[in-house]
Protein backbone atom coordinates (compact mmCIF):
# COMPACT_ATOMS: atom_id res chain seq x y z
CA UNK A 1 0.00 0.00 0.00
CA UNK A 2 1.44 3.22 -0.59
CA UNK A 3 1.36 5.48 2.05
CA UNK A 4 -1.51 8.98 1.91
CA UNK A 5 -0.92 11.50 -0.48
CA UNK A 6 2.03 9.81 -2.47
CA UNK A 7 2.02 11.41 -5.95
CA UNK A 8 1.39 7.59 -8.02
CA UNK A 9 -1.87 7.84 -6.51
CA UNK A 10 -4.64 8.92 -8.90
CA UNK A 11 -7.32 11.07 -7.34
CA UNK A 12 -9.79 8.33 -7.02
CA UNK A 13 -7.21 6.27 -5.82
CA UNK A 14 -6.37 8.87 -2.65
CA UNK A 15 -10.67 8.69 -2.23
CA UNK A 16 -11.10 4.94 -2.06
CA UNK A 17 -8.35 4.66 0.77
CA UNK A 18 -9.91 7.47 2.71
CA UNK A 19 -13.27 6.07 2.62
CA UNK A 20 -11.72 2.95 3.34
CA UNK A 21 -9.83 3.58 6.24
CA UNK A 22 -12.40 5.87 7.54
CA UNK A 23 -10.31 8.98 7.48
CA UNK A 24 -12.60 12.24 6.04
CA UNK A 25 -13.07 13.60 2.75
CA UNK A 26 -11.97 17.77 2.46
CA UNK A 27 -13.38 20.36 0.27
CA UNK A 28 -10.46 20.36 -1.85
CA UNK A 29 -9.99 16.92 -1.74
CA UNK A 30 -10.65 14.79 -5.45
CA UNK A 31 -14.07 13.03 -4.99
CA UNK A 32 -16.13 11.61 -7.62
CA UNK A 33 -18.18 13.89 -9.38
CA UNK A 34 -21.51 11.57 -7.31
CA UNK A 35 -20.70 11.59 -4.74
CA UNK A 36 -20.20 15.41 -4.36
CA UNK A 37 -23.59 15.73 -5.88
CA UNK A 38 -25.20 13.34 -3.56
CA UNK A 39 -23.59 15.60 -0.87
CA UNK A 40 -25.29 18.82 -2.52
CA UNK A 41 -28.80 17.30 -2.57
CA UNK A 42 -28.49 15.68 0.96
CA UNK A 43 -26.87 18.29 2.68
CA UNK A 44 -29.20 21.24 1.09
CA UNK A 45 -32.01 19.01 2.04
CA UNK A 46 -31.24 18.63 5.74
CA UNK A 47 -30.48 22.65 5.54
CA UNK A 48 -33.88 23.47 4.46
CA UNK A 49 -35.70 20.85 6.80
CA UNK A 50 -34.20 23.16 9.85
CA UNK A 51 -35.03 26.32 8.21
CA UNK A 52 -38.60 25.21 7.08
CA UNK A 53 -39.04 23.55 10.42
CA UNK A 54 -39.13 26.97 11.91
CA UNK A 55 -42.79 27.32 10.71
CA UNK A 56 -44.72 24.65 12.67
CA UNK A 57 -42.80 26.14 15.99
CA UNK A 58 -42.87 29.40 15.28
CA UNK A 59 -46.89 29.40 14.68
CA UNK A 60 -47.10 28.64 18.60
CA UNK A 61 -44.75 31.80 20.28
CA UNK A 62 -47.59 33.94 20.33
CA UNK A 63 -49.79 31.64 21.80
CA UNK A 64 -47.39 29.83 24.33
CA UNK A 65 -49.38 28.86 27.79
CA UNK A 66 -46.69 30.58 29.93
CA UNK A 67 -43.54 32.82 29.62
CA UNK A 68 -41.49 29.87 30.36
CA UNK A 69 -43.20 27.98 27.64
CA UNK A 70 -42.21 30.98 25.11
CA UNK A 71 -38.65 32.04 25.55
CA UNK A 72 -37.99 28.07 25.33
CA UNK A 73 -39.85 28.23 22.41
CA UNK A 74 -37.98 31.14 21.71
CA UNK A 75 -34.51 29.59 22.15
CA UNK A 76 -35.18 26.25 19.87
CA UNK A 77 -36.83 27.84 16.87
CA UNK A 78 -33.59 30.23 17.53
CA UNK A 79 -31.34 26.86 17.20
CA UNK A 80 -32.96 25.85 14.25
CA UNK A 81 -31.94 28.64 12.35
CA UNK A 82 -28.98 28.45 13.69
CA UNK A 83 -28.45 24.53 12.46
CA UNK A 84 -29.78 25.97 8.81
CA UNK A 85 -26.93 28.21 8.68
CA UNK A 86 -24.13 25.05 9.87
CA UNK A 87 -25.85 23.16 7.46
CA UNK A 88 -25.57 25.77 4.24
CA UNK A 89 -22.27 26.66 5.16
CA UNK A 90 -20.86 22.89 5.45
CA UNK A 91 -23.10 22.44 2.13
CA UNK A 92 -21.32 25.39 0.66
CA UNK A 93 -17.76 23.77 0.86
CA UNK A 94 -18.99 21.71 -2.11
CA UNK A 95 -19.32 24.69 -4.31
CA UNK A 96 -22.71 26.04 -4.67
CA UNK A 97 -23.58 28.88 -3.45
CA UNK A 98 -26.14 29.72 -0.95
CA UNK A 99 -28.18 31.94 -3.34
CA UNK A 100 -28.40 28.87 -5.69
CA UNK A 101 -29.70 26.85 -2.96
CA UNK A 102 -32.16 29.23 -1.85
CA UNK A 103 -33.16 29.58 -5.46
CA UNK A 104 -33.62 25.71 -5.65
CA UNK A 105 -35.49 25.63 -2.13
CA UNK A 106 -37.78 28.15 -3.97
CA UNK A 107 -38.36 26.85 -7.47
CA UNK A 108 -39.18 23.25 -5.60
CA UNK A 109 -36.34 21.40 -6.95
CA UNK A 110 -34.54 20.91 -3.58
CA UNK A 111 -37.08 19.13 -0.99
CA UNK A 112 -37.59 19.26 2.58
CA UNK A 113 -38.20 16.99 4.91
CA UNK A 114 -42.10 16.08 4.91
CA UNK A 115 -43.25 15.72 7.86
CA UNK A 116 -42.98 20.23 7.97
CA UNK A 117 -46.01 20.31 6.20
CA UNK A 118 -48.22 18.90 8.45
CA UNK A 119 -49.93 21.66 10.92
CA UNK A 120 -49.62 22.23 14.10
CA UNK A 121 -52.92 22.53 15.40
CA UNK A 122 -52.66 22.59 19.59
CA UNK A 123 -50.33 23.31 22.15
CA UNK A 124 -49.58 19.68 22.45
CA UNK A 125 -48.33 19.42 19.21
CA UNK A 126 -45.32 21.46 20.25
CA UNK A 127 -44.60 18.54 23.06
CA UNK A 128 -44.77 16.07 19.76
CA UNK A 129 -42.63 17.60 17.56
CA UNK A 130 -39.80 18.51 19.87
CA UNK A 131 -40.01 14.58 21.86
CA UNK A 132 -40.74 13.22 18.21
CA UNK A 133 -39.88 15.18 15.27
CA UNK A 134 -36.80 15.55 17.16
CA UNK A 135 -36.49 12.58 18.60
CA UNK A 136 -35.91 11.49 15.01
CA UNK A 137 -33.66 14.14 13.54
CA UNK A 138 -31.59 13.13 16.60
CA UNK A 139 -31.22 9.18 15.99
CA UNK A 140 -30.20 10.29 12.11
CA UNK A 141 -27.70 12.93 13.30
CA UNK A 142 -26.07 11.21 15.77
CA UNK A 143 -25.43 8.24 13.09
CA UNK A 144 -24.04 11.29 10.61
CA UNK A 145 -21.62 12.29 12.98
CA UNK A 146 -19.49 9.48 11.46
CA UNK A 147 -20.22 10.78 7.31
CA UNK A 148 -17.10 10.34 5.76
CA UNK A 149 -17.10 14.44 4.51
CA UNK A 150 -15.99 16.58 7.07
CA UNK A 151 -17.97 19.49 7.05
CA UNK A 152 -20.71 17.43 6.76
CA UNK A 153 -19.78 15.14 10.37
CA UNK A 154 -18.21 18.58 12.23
CA UNK A 155 -21.69 20.42 11.35
CA UNK A 156 -23.32 17.28 13.01
CA UNK A 157 -21.12 17.07 16.35
CA UNK A 158 -22.57 20.50 17.22
CA UNK A 159 -25.67 19.81 16.24
CA UNK A 160 -26.08 17.05 17.92
CA UNK A 161 -24.69 18.95 21.18
CA UNK A 162 -27.87 21.32 21.08
CA UNK A 163 -30.48 18.82 20.07
CA UNK A 164 -31.06 17.26 23.00
CA UNK A 165 -32.68 19.89 24.85
CA UNK A 166 -35.07 19.97 22.08
CA UNK A 167 -36.15 16.71 22.59
CA UNK A 168 -36.31 16.98 26.12
CA UNK A 169 -38.42 20.09 26.03
CA UNK A 170 -40.88 18.53 23.98
CA UNK A 171 -41.33 15.50 26.10
CA UNK A 172 -41.92 17.44 29.02
CA UNK A 173 -44.75 19.21 27.19
CA UNK A 174 -46.48 15.68 26.68
CA UNK A 175 -45.56 14.61 30.34
CA UNK A 176 -47.21 17.83 31.55
CA UNK A 177 -50.48 17.57 29.84
CA UNK A 178 -50.55 13.51 29.35
CA UNK A 179 -50.61 14.02 33.86
CA UNK A 180 -52.83 17.02 33.48
CA UNK A 181 -56.85 17.09 32.86
CA UNK A 182 -58.65 14.74 30.45
CA UNK A 183 -58.76 17.00 28.20
CA UNK A 184 -54.74 17.91 28.42
CA UNK A 185 -54.21 14.17 28.26
CA UNK A 186 -56.48 13.51 25.11
CA UNK A 187 -54.58 16.18 23.61
CA UNK A 188 -51.34 15.04 23.72
CA UNK A 189 -52.42 11.49 22.82
CA UNK A 190 -54.07 13.04 19.69
CA UNK A 191 -50.85 14.66 19.13
CA UNK A 192 -49.06 11.40 19.02
CA UNK A 193 -51.94 9.97 16.99
CA UNK A 194 -51.05 12.30 14.40
CA UNK A 195 -47.29 12.55 14.55
CA UNK A 196 -46.39 9.05 15.19
CA UNK A 197 -46.38 7.56 11.55
CA UNK A 198 -44.95 10.60 9.87
CA UNK A 199 -41.86 10.61 12.24
CA UNK A 200 -41.30 7.33 11.74
CA UNK A 201 -41.55 7.64 7.83
CA UNK A 202 -38.85 10.46 8.61
CA UNK A 203 -36.53 8.08 8.46
CA UNK A 204 -37.14 7.30 4.48
CA UNK A 205 -38.32 4.47 2.48
CA UNK A 206 -37.39 1.14 3.15
CA UNK A 207 -34.14 0.00 2.43
CA UNK A 208 -35.19 -2.46 -0.43
CA UNK A 209 -36.86 0.82 -2.19
CA UNK A 210 -34.42 3.33 -1.29
CA UNK A 211 -32.41 3.37 -4.82
CA UNK A 212 -29.76 5.68 -3.29
CA UNK A 213 -28.92 3.77 -0.34
CA UNK A 214 -26.19 1.60 -1.98
CA UNK A 215 -24.02 4.19 -2.99
CA UNK A 216 -24.40 6.31 0.08
CA UNK A 217 -23.44 3.28 2.30
CA UNK A 218 -20.45 2.17 0.11
CA UNK A 219 -19.28 6.21 0.55
CA UNK A 220 -19.98 5.98 4.17
CA UNK A 221 -22.19 9.54 3.63
CA UNK A 222 -24.68 7.56 5.46
CA UNK A 223 -23.29 4.93 8.28
CA UNK A 224 -26.61 3.39 8.90
CA UNK A 225 -29.39 2.61 6.46
CA UNK A 226 -33.03 3.92 7.23
CA UNK A 227 -34.37 0.99 8.47
CA UNK A 228 -32.38 0.52 10.88
CA UNK A 229 -32.13 3.91 12.20
CA UNK A 230 -36.42 3.57 12.53
CA UNK A 231 -35.80 0.51 14.25
CA UNK A 232 -33.56 2.30 17.11
CA UNK A 233 -35.86 4.92 17.49
CA UNK A 234 -39.00 3.01 17.69
CA UNK A 235 -37.14 0.91 20.28
CA UNK A 236 -36.60 3.76 22.42
CA UNK A 237 -39.63 5.45 21.76
CA UNK A 238 -41.67 3.00 22.83
CA UNK A 239 -40.67 2.95 26.70
CA UNK A 240 -40.93 6.80 27.25
CA UNK A 241 -44.85 6.49 25.98
CA UNK A 242 -45.61 4.32 28.18
CA UNK A 243 -43.68 6.24 31.24
CA UNK A 244 -45.91 9.42 30.43
CA UNK A 245 -49.33 6.78 29.85
CA UNK A 246 -49.75 7.63 26.43
CA UNK A 247 -50.65 4.79 23.57
CA UNK A 248 -48.76 5.06 20.60
CA UNK A 249 -51.50 4.44 17.39
CA UNK A 250 -50.12 1.05 16.44
CA UNK A 251 -51.91 -2.41 16.84
CA UNK A 252 -48.82 -4.07 15.91
CA UNK A 253 -46.51 -2.71 17.81
CA UNK A 254 -44.93 -5.33 19.93
CA UNK A 255 -42.03 -6.80 21.36
CA UNK A 256 -40.11 -9.63 19.48
CA UNK A 257 -37.88 -11.16 21.48
CA UNK A 258 -36.11 -12.60 19.29
CA UNK A 259 -35.05 -10.00 17.21
CA UNK A 260 -34.59 -7.71 20.24
CA UNK A 261 -36.63 -5.20 18.86
CA UNK A 262 -39.71 -4.07 18.55
CA UNK A 263 -42.12 -5.27 15.50
CA UNK A 264 -43.94 -2.78 14.18
CA UNK A 265 -47.35 -1.76 11.68
CA UNK A 266 -47.40 -1.08 8.17
CA UNK A 267 -46.36 2.48 7.34
CA UNK A 268 -48.48 4.30 4.53
CA UNK A 269 -46.03 4.95 1.53
CA UNK A 270 -48.71 6.18 -0.49
CA UNK A 271 -49.49 9.44 1.73
CA UNK A 272 -45.89 9.38 2.52
CA UNK A 273 -45.16 10.13 -1.54
CA UNK A 274 -48.22 12.22 -1.64
CA UNK A 275 -46.56 14.35 0.84
CA UNK A 276 -43.54 14.46 -0.51
CA UNK A 277 -44.90 15.45 -3.93
CA UNK A 278 -46.44 18.90 -3.00
CA UNK A 279 -50.16 17.37 -1.85
CA UNK A 280 -49.62 17.45 1.95
CA UNK A 281 -51.75 19.87 4.26
CA UNK A 282 -49.18 22.70 4.12
CA UNK A 283 -46.42 22.23 1.68
CA UNK A 284 -48.17 25.30 -0.40
CA UNK A 285 -48.04 27.83 2.88
CA UNK A 286 -44.57 26.79 3.97
CA UNK A 287 -42.99 27.21 0.70
CA UNK A 288 -44.65 30.55 0.06
CA UNK A 289 -44.26 31.78 3.54
CA UNK A 290 -40.34 31.40 2.33
CA UNK A 291 -40.79 32.84 -0.43
CA UNK A 292 -42.62 36.02 1.20
CA UNK A 293 -40.20 36.67 3.66
CA UNK A 294 -37.66 36.47 1.17
CA UNK A 295 -38.88 38.93 -0.50
CA UNK A 296 -39.90 41.15 2.22
CA UNK A 297 -35.97 40.92 3.37
CA UNK A 298 -34.64 42.19 -0.12
CA UNK A 299 -34.67 46.10 0.56
CA UNK A 300 -32.50 45.22 3.62
CA UNK A 301 -30.04 42.99 2.02
CA UNK A 302 -29.71 45.76 -0.71
CA UNK A 303 -29.21 48.45 1.83
CA UNK A 304 -26.64 46.17 3.68
CA UNK A 305 -24.39 45.30 0.69
CA UNK A 306 -24.58 49.17 -0.25
CA UNK A 307 -23.48 50.17 3.31
CA UNK A 308 -20.64 47.62 3.18
CA UNK A 309 -19.42 48.32 0.33
CA UNK A 310 -18.92 51.80 1.25
CA UNK A 311 -17.69 50.93 4.94
CA UNK A 312 -16.53 47.00 4.38
CA UNK B 1 -2.23 29.20 -4.02
CA UNK B 2 -5.57 28.63 -3.82
CA UNK B 3 -8.72 29.26 -2.01
CA UNK B 4 -10.17 27.13 0.52
CA UNK B 5 -12.56 25.74 -1.01
CA UNK B 6 -13.78 23.67 -4.14
CA UNK B 7 -14.38 26.16 -5.98
CA UNK B 8 -14.52 30.38 -5.35
CA UNK B 9 -17.73 31.58 -6.86
CA UNK B 10 -18.98 33.13 -3.83
CA UNK B 11 -19.46 36.57 -5.15
CA UNK B 12 -22.91 37.89 -6.36
CA UNK B 13 -24.57 38.06 -9.37
CA UNK B 14 -27.03 40.49 -8.18
CA UNK B 15 -27.25 43.31 -5.57
CA UNK B 16 -29.96 41.21 -3.50
CA UNK B 17 -27.55 38.66 -1.95
CA UNK B 18 -26.60 37.14 1.20
CA UNK B 19 -23.67 38.86 1.11
CA UNK B 20 -19.88 37.44 1.61
CA UNK B 21 -18.59 34.28 3.74
CA UNK B 22 -16.53 34.83 6.53
CA UNK B 23 -14.56 32.15 8.48
CA UNK B 24 -14.79 32.31 12.36
CA UNK B 25 -12.01 31.75 14.84
CA UNK B 26 -13.16 31.49 18.86
CA UNK B 27 -10.88 31.96 21.05
CA UNK B 28 -12.57 29.32 23.81
CA UNK B 29 -10.78 30.57 27.44
CA UNK B 30 -7.52 32.84 27.98
CA UNK B 31 -4.16 31.42 26.97
CA UNK B 32 -5.98 29.35 24.37
CA UNK B 33 -5.39 29.95 20.51
CA UNK B 34 -8.26 31.17 18.16
CA UNK B 35 -9.58 28.07 16.56
CA UNK B 36 -11.21 27.86 13.22
CA UNK B 37 -15.54 27.06 14.11
CA UNK B 38 -17.17 27.20 10.69
CA UNK B 39 -18.02 30.43 8.60
CA UNK B 40 -21.31 32.63 8.53
CA UNK B 41 -22.53 35.12 5.88
CA UNK B 42 -22.44 39.08 6.30
CA UNK B 43 -22.60 42.41 4.50
CA UNK B 44 -19.28 44.38 6.12
CA UNK B 45 -17.23 43.65 9.02
CA UNK B 46 -19.55 44.82 11.81
CA UNK B 47 -22.47 42.26 10.90
CA UNK B 48 -20.12 39.69 10.34
CA UNK B 49 -18.89 39.60 13.68
CA UNK B 50 -22.54 40.07 15.26
CA UNK B 51 -23.80 37.03 13.36
CA UNK B 52 -20.33 35.29 14.13
CA UNK B 53 -21.63 36.03 17.89
CA UNK B 54 -24.98 34.87 17.30
CA UNK B 55 -24.13 31.39 15.77
CA UNK B 56 -21.38 30.37 17.16
CA UNK B 57 -21.12 31.47 20.78
CA UNK B 58 -24.69 31.15 22.10
CA UNK B 59 -23.69 28.80 24.98
CA UNK B 60 -20.46 30.34 26.22
CA UNK B 61 -18.30 28.75 24.08
CA UNK B 62 -15.50 31.64 23.98
CA UNK B 63 -14.59 35.01 25.32
CA UNK B 64 -13.07 36.20 21.67
CA UNK B 65 -13.96 36.06 17.81
CA UNK B 66 -11.68 36.65 14.94
CA UNK B 67 -13.25 37.15 11.58
CA UNK B 68 -11.54 36.68 8.26
CA UNK B 69 -13.17 37.12 4.58
CA UNK B 70 -13.01 33.80 2.78
CA UNK B 71 -11.10 35.39 0.03
CA UNK B 72 -8.65 36.37 2.10
CA UNK B 73 -7.48 33.32 3.13
CA UNK B 74 -4.95 31.19 0.89
CA UNK B 75 -4.71 27.62 1.47
CA UNK B 76 -2.31 25.25 0.69
CA UNK B 77 -3.68 21.91 -1.78
CA UNK B 78 -3.89 18.68 -1.33
CA UNK B 79 -1.67 17.15 -4.45
CA UNK B 80 0.99 19.17 -2.55
CA UNK B 81 0.40 16.75 0.91
CA UNK B 82 3.63 14.89 0.11
CA UNK B 83 6.44 17.57 -0.89
CA UNK B 84 5.20 20.69 0.56
CA UNK B 85 4.97 18.72 4.32
CA UNK B 86 8.02 17.07 3.66
CA UNK B 87 9.34 16.39 7.74
CA UNK B 88 13.03 15.97 6.58
CA UNK B 89 13.29 12.76 8.48
CA UNK B 90 16.85 12.43 7.22
CA UNK B 91 18.29 15.77 9.23
CA UNK B 92 17.68 13.83 12.72
CA UNK B 93 19.75 16.52 14.51
CA UNK B 94 16.57 18.81 15.01
CA UNK B 95 15.03 16.16 17.46
CA UNK B 96 16.27 16.14 20.67
CA UNK B 97 16.29 12.98 21.16
CA UNK B 98 19.45 12.97 18.66
CA UNK B 99 21.67 14.76 21.37
CA UNK B 100 23.71 12.23 23.80
CA UNK B 101 23.56 13.70 27.36
CA UNK B 102 26.52 12.75 29.73
CA UNK B 103 25.82 10.29 32.56
CA UNK B 104 24.26 11.41 35.55
CA UNK B 105 23.13 14.84 33.88
CA UNK B 106 19.57 15.28 34.76
CA UNK B 107 16.51 17.45 33.94
CA UNK B 108 18.11 18.73 30.95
Amino acid sequence: MSTLGEATMTGQELFDYKIENDLKIEPKDWMPEDYRKHLQRQMSQHAHSEVIGMQPEGNWILRAPSLRAKVILLAKVQDEAGHGQYLYSAAETLGKTRDEFINELQTGKAKYSSIFNYPTLTWADMGAVGWLVDGAAIVNQVSLQRTSYGPYSRAMVKICKEESFHQRQGYEIMAQMANGTPEQKEMAQDALNRFWWPSIMMFGPHDGDSPRTGNAMKWKIKRETNDDLRQQFIDKTVAQAEVIGLTIPDPDLKWNEERGHYDFGKMDWDEFWNVVNGNGPCNKQRLQHHIDAHKNGSWVRKAANAYAEKNG
Amino acid sequence: MDSIYYDKQFNKMSEDNQGQVWEVFVQAKPGLAHKHVGNIQAMGKEMALQNARDMYVRRKEGISIWVVKLEDIVASSPEEIGSFFDPMDDKAYRQATYYKMPEGAKHI
